[in-house]
């Protein structure tokens, strides 16, 4: 290792504004569309609107109203628990898939490959419709599964059960969705890796452990993150099946759909920006603690 | 791959030039406007008709958002009739969609149609801000004799603020099939209802005597038969009392179906429920006189199944109440409110469209069609011939005076679901539920800055 | 020694006689035809099959029940059992429906879809693309804060800022035009996220050095070598941003009013709320063959990008 390595080399990072010019036309688009309103939200979240005497000014104490409204702490706590459930089953199955596709083991995996895919390309009003129905106690699958069993078992759309079945019906939409992911930094592992693991003679399964994995490490952290801040967001999937079973999924079932509420139901905006903001505060703590500790397990 | 930093160093001077950005916006933009005075007009009654005829004449564009479906074949009818008037229509889809665009564009400042369906229970909500405009001033008030007192007394508050398009008195819809299948009898009072009820779910599981997943609507119309007015508003004063008379003597009676399960699960307006309208499943349907439309467009495998009766009384005196039924109002946005009000004038008085809405399964609000012997002799092949409308025409006359919805009441309508609908599920006492309804309707009520009462 | 591998991730690389090769080898995207890794032994396994075929079971069930009722006419759909056909077999008649009805708006929402789709969805690939690869092989002050501040943002429920980017869209005279769908697609930290992870790890730096001594510009650099290193990760990309362009319906439904410039999902569901609510016309068929005619092109999409997933990569270019 003489001196051949010039200095330029060693500076992995060229400290200079060209990274910036990269990165600046979706800063700019960025800056407009999304962090305006939230600097408006979080304006907004200073007020107080009323049908009789319009807005006025009542500084912090929408929040403390929020940290004491049982609504969104019920809400808060249902997608709390949806997410800890829900998010490492869909990544797992995705996970499986991915590996399963890549592994050149699978007969036809381009077939399996758009199969897995498919249900993210339905439009989620759609997508809702059909298990909606697939759900229907009356006329629908569990209905004819029960008659099978001769019993009542299945009842996805009853108080002990609609979270599991929400849950479903996410995982079936998005599984896809993250298979892809996976797949695709599969796909980006240079291949002489392979060869080297083949020439030491290593099985699949040592190949998946050593090498699939960990170049996976980054695509999972990255799927996680946008599983969690999706799911603390909940909205699509109950908020179209409320209407099937007004009862049973009430206006604050995710603290998503209690903002929405609030806005267009009950028109209070400054409120509902303030369950916003609380909510995007959560999120991104425990964004980013995910992310610490995943960062921590990559270093070690 | 580095860690997520929420230090904000370098964004904070981005995040300080979009917030000036947002601040002016702020300032721009109107918020939700305050004050709660309806719009008194001035002007001579014969002054505003004539120029309403004026700018009909002189022409122009308007914007017109509805979801009725004969909405396309009246606008055609009255673009031939005044071909200086180009009307861009808009089907909004649906009581809710509407409303939250008609809230964004008000709120906006922007973007407000000239003519736009509301119905009547939302109307207060749109009216106490003061984004209706009064059609007093055009000498709307001779208009007052062409329809039943129900809708006229539903759009008129302190002003006059729209045209009622339809109305909706109760009645009684039930599945003749099942009834003779069964061996039941058509019940006149609510006791032989449930003693049907009862019988009909004995004699077949499967059947029961009407659906019920909790609908505000059909809750405040019953509450509204049996004598009860929860809601008074007047003004910035507002009264919820949903455990007076009329209200526990609903609740009490429905109890009744609720807490042995003798309404069937199934939600209502989806296609599970026109299913079960099909095929029997559900004997009878408590809903308002625009059913009929309904009926034939989405259940059409129960033609000949179905017949009509007047509503189910408590003490045997006919007596209904209405349920839906929406006005077109003008909004204060308009740009051409003369050519706006003169439209509307057309829209819901003038016999030509009224019948081009009838056309399509429309029920009237005009006295003048709820008596004319074509409409009510007309048979019905959807009812087997039955001559539906003097059915529904006698419910018109027996729909009981003095009836307010609450200023918010979509909001009200939109967390139904959260508080009595624990009942509902559960089977046990709709009282509570309605107890707790009204609860978070007083809480709303204050946080807006009512006076609310409970007495 | 099986030095190449090791168990903190990929094998070090740029390490002078690391491995004791010293090959050059660039490979471009789509030349490499082989749907697996070179050399892993043993062949299809049944057992492997068999299962994914129980999970594409899970996966087409619900799409099976709307081609069915896809076929069915509006008469039979509320009288049938959901899974299986019935009735006269309505496809074509169907569709045909789809495309006439009101004048032919589908068409309408369909055109409209595929301008927001390939402007929106195209520029937000565009513009994470550029910036993922920024964040990935450059550094720059505020580097560090750029992630803080855009997963901060999409932190907060978009719902709730539907209504000051309404008010704001408004104030521009933006609302009900095609920019107030098209602007918004533009942002898809997703995809960024994703740029910036692949880049990472798809762009080694062996070969920007050896470009910038050759003396290519980094703009040159990117769009002749880094983006075809990264052509899986933005075809990933380009087919998540369209098919969250093509599925987009909250902001639409706020800033829409005119049924000319409404995307597909919005016109569905408008028919869905009149098929199925009080104002109750028959088109409940149009709404389930919509929303199949819906999904086509985005399979046929899927379809066309396949190709781009096979590896694309440099397999460890070294100066010689």
């Amino acid at each position: 290792m003489s001196a051949s390595a010039p200095p330029a080399v060693a500076r992995r990072r060229p400290r200079s504004f060209v990274g910036l010019g990269f990165t600046a036309p979706f800063l700019l688009v960025f800056a407009f569309v999304l962090i305006t309103p939230v600097v408006y939200s979080l304006y907004l979240s200073l007020f107080r609107d009323r049908l009789i005497g319009g807005r006025s000014f009542v500084g912090l104490s929408n929040y403390g109203h929020v940290l004491g409204d049982p609504k969104f702490w019920d809400g808060l706590g249902r997608v709390g628990l949806f997410l800890a459930v829900q998010v490492p089953i869909m990544l797992g199955l995705a996970l499986v898939a991915a590996l399963a596709i890549d592994s050149g083991r699978l007969r036809g995996a381009s077939f399996f490959r758009m199969s897995v895919f498919l249900p993210y390309a339905v439009p989620g009003v759609v997508a809702v419709l059909m298990w909606g129905f697939m759900y229907g106690d009356q006329f629908g699958l569990a209905a004819n599964l029960n008659d099978l069993i001769g019993s009542d078992v299945f009842r996805p759309m009853t108080p002990p059960w609609i979270l599991v079945a929400i849950g479903n019906i996410v995982t079936w939409e998005f599984v896809g969705y993250n298979m892809l992911i996976f797949y695709s930094a599969l796909r980006s592992i240079p291949h002489d890796l392979y060869e080297a693991a083949a020439l030491d003679g290593a099985g699949s399964l040592r190949v998946v452990r050593s090498i699939k994995l960990p170049s996976l490490r980054p695509a999972i952290a990255i799927a996680t993150i946008f599983s969690i801040i999706g799911s603390f967001q909940l909205f699509n999937e109950p908020n179209i099946l409320r209407t099937l079973i007004p009862s049973v999924i009430s206006t604050y079932f995710t603290p998503n759909m209690y903002a929405y509420n609030l806005s267009f139901v009950g028109q209070q905006y400054a409120y509902a920006a303030t369950i916003a903001i609380v909510m995007g505060v959560v999120t991104a703590v425990i964004a980013y603690v995910v992310q610490l500790r995943g960062n921590r397990e990559a270093r070690s | 791959m580095s860690v997520l930093s929420l230090r904000r160093t370098r964004a904070a001077a981005a995040i300080a030039i979009t917030a000036l950005v947002g601040v002016s916006l702020v300032a721009c933009s109107s918020g939700s406007s305050s004050g709660t005075s309806s719009d008194t007009s001035t002007g001579s009654s014969a002054g505003g008709a004539a120029a309403l005829d004026a700018a009909l004449a002189k022409g122009g564009d308007l914007t017109y958002w509805t979801w009725t479906p004969s909405a396309k074949a009246q606008v055609d009818a009255f673009e031939k009739v005044y071909p200086n008037v180009t009307v861009n229509l808009v089907n909004t889809g649906g009581a809710g969609d509407n409303n939250l665009k008609l809230q964004n564009a008000i709120k906006a400042g922007t973007g407000a149609p000239d003519v736009v369906q509301i119905e009547y229970q939302s109307l207060l909500q749109f009216v106490l801000p003061g984004d209706v405009l009064d059609l007093t001033q055009y000498g709307f008030d001779s208009l007052k004799d062409l329809y039943t007192p129900g809708p006229w007394g539903a759009v008129t508050s302190g002003g006059i603020w729209g045209l009622p398009q339809d109305s909706g008195p109760m009645a009684m819809f039930y599945n003749k099939t099942d009834f003779d299948k069964y061996g039941l009898t058509v019940p006149t009072t609510w006791d032989e209802y449930i003693a049907a009820a009862k019988k009909l779910h004995a004699a077949d599981p499967t059947k029961f005597i009407a659906n019920d997943t909790g609908d505000a609507g059909f809750t405040t119309s019953m509450i509204w038969q049996a004598g009860g007015r929860p809601f008074v508003s007047d003004g910035s004063a507002v009264t919820v009392n949903l455990q007076d008379s009329g209200s526990k003597k609903w609740a009490d009676m429905w109890n009744q179906l609720n807490e042995p399960g003798l309404l069937d699960s199934v939600p209502g307006w989806t296609d599970q429920w026109f299913k079960a309208l099909s095929d029997g499943s559900i004997a009878t349907l408590v809903t308002g006189a625009w059913m009929p439309g309904v009926f034939e467009a989405s259940a059409p495998d129960g033609s000949g199944q179905w017949r009509v009766a007047p509503i189910p009384t408590y003490d045997g005196t006919p007596v209904t109440a209405e349920n839906g039924g929406s006005s077109e109002v003008v909004t204060k946005q308009s740009k051409s409110p003369e050519l706006a009000a003169a439209f509307l004038r057309w829209l819901n008085s003038d016999p030509a469209s009224i019948k081009v809405f009838l056309a399509s399964g429309g029920f009237p609000a005009t006295t003048a069609d709820l008596s004319s012997s074509a409409f009510i002799d007309q048979e019905s092949a959807y009812f087997g011939g039955q001559k539906i409308n003097q059915v529904l025409v006698d419910a018109s006359k027996t729909v009981a005076p003095g009836w307010q919805y609450m200023p918010w009441q979509s909001y009200a309508n939109g967390i139904y679901g959260d508080t009595v609908g624990k009942s509902y599920l559960n089977h046990t006492d709709i009282n509570e539920g309605l107890k707790a309804w009204q609860d978070e309707n007083v809480t709303y009520g204050k946080d807006q800055g009512f006076t609310v009462k409970t007495n | 020694m099986s030095a190449a591998v090791t168990d903190s991730g990929i094998a070090p690389r740029g390490t002078p006689g690391g491995r004791g090769t010293r090959r050059r080898r660039v490979t471009i995207a789509g030349a490499s035809p082989r749907a697996h890794p070179v050399g892993i032994t043993g062949g299809p396994s049944n057992r492997l099959t068999i299962v994914m075929a129980l999970f594409t079971v899970y996966t087409l069930l619900p799409l099976a029940w709307l081609l069915i009722n896809a076929t069915k006419t509006q008469q039979a759909l509320f009288s049938s059992f959901g899974l299986w056909f019935s009735g006269p077999f309505a496809f074509v008649d169907n569709v045909r429906q789809v495309f006439a009805f009101d004048d032919g708006i589908f068409v309408r929402w369909l055109g409209n879809t595929l301008l927001y789709v390939v402007a929106g969805a195209g520029g937000a690939t565009v513009l994470a693309t550029f910036a993922g690869y920024g964040l990935a092989k450059y550094d720059f002050p505020g580097k560090r804060a750029v992630f803080g501040v855009v997963l901060g943002a999409i932190a907060i429920p978009g719902t709730a800022l539907a209504v000051p980017t309404f008010l704001m869209f408004s104030q521009l005279g933006l609302t009900n035009t095609i920019w107030a769908i098209i602007v918004p697609s533009l942002v898809s930290p997703f995809g960024l996220y994703l740029i910036w992870v692949y880049a990472v790890d798809a762009v080694p730096y062996e070969i920007l050095e050896a470009a910038r001594i050759d003396g290519s510009g980094e703009w040159r650099t990117f769009f002749t070598i880094s983006v075809r290193m990264l052509a899986p990760g933005i075809v990933t990309v380009l087919l998540f941003a369209v098919v969250a362009t093509w599925n987009n319906y909250f902001l639409p439904l706020i800033m829409l009013s005119d049924p000319n410039l409404f995307p597909l999902t919005i016109g569905l569901q408008q028919w869905n709320l009149r098929a199925t609510g009080v104002s109750a016309s028959p088109i409940y068929n149009l709404v389930i063959t919509g929303s199949v005619l819906a999904i086509v092109p985005i399979v046929v999409l899927f379809l066309f990008l396949q190709r781009y997933w096979q590896s694309g990569l440099a397999a460890g270019s070294v100066k010689a």
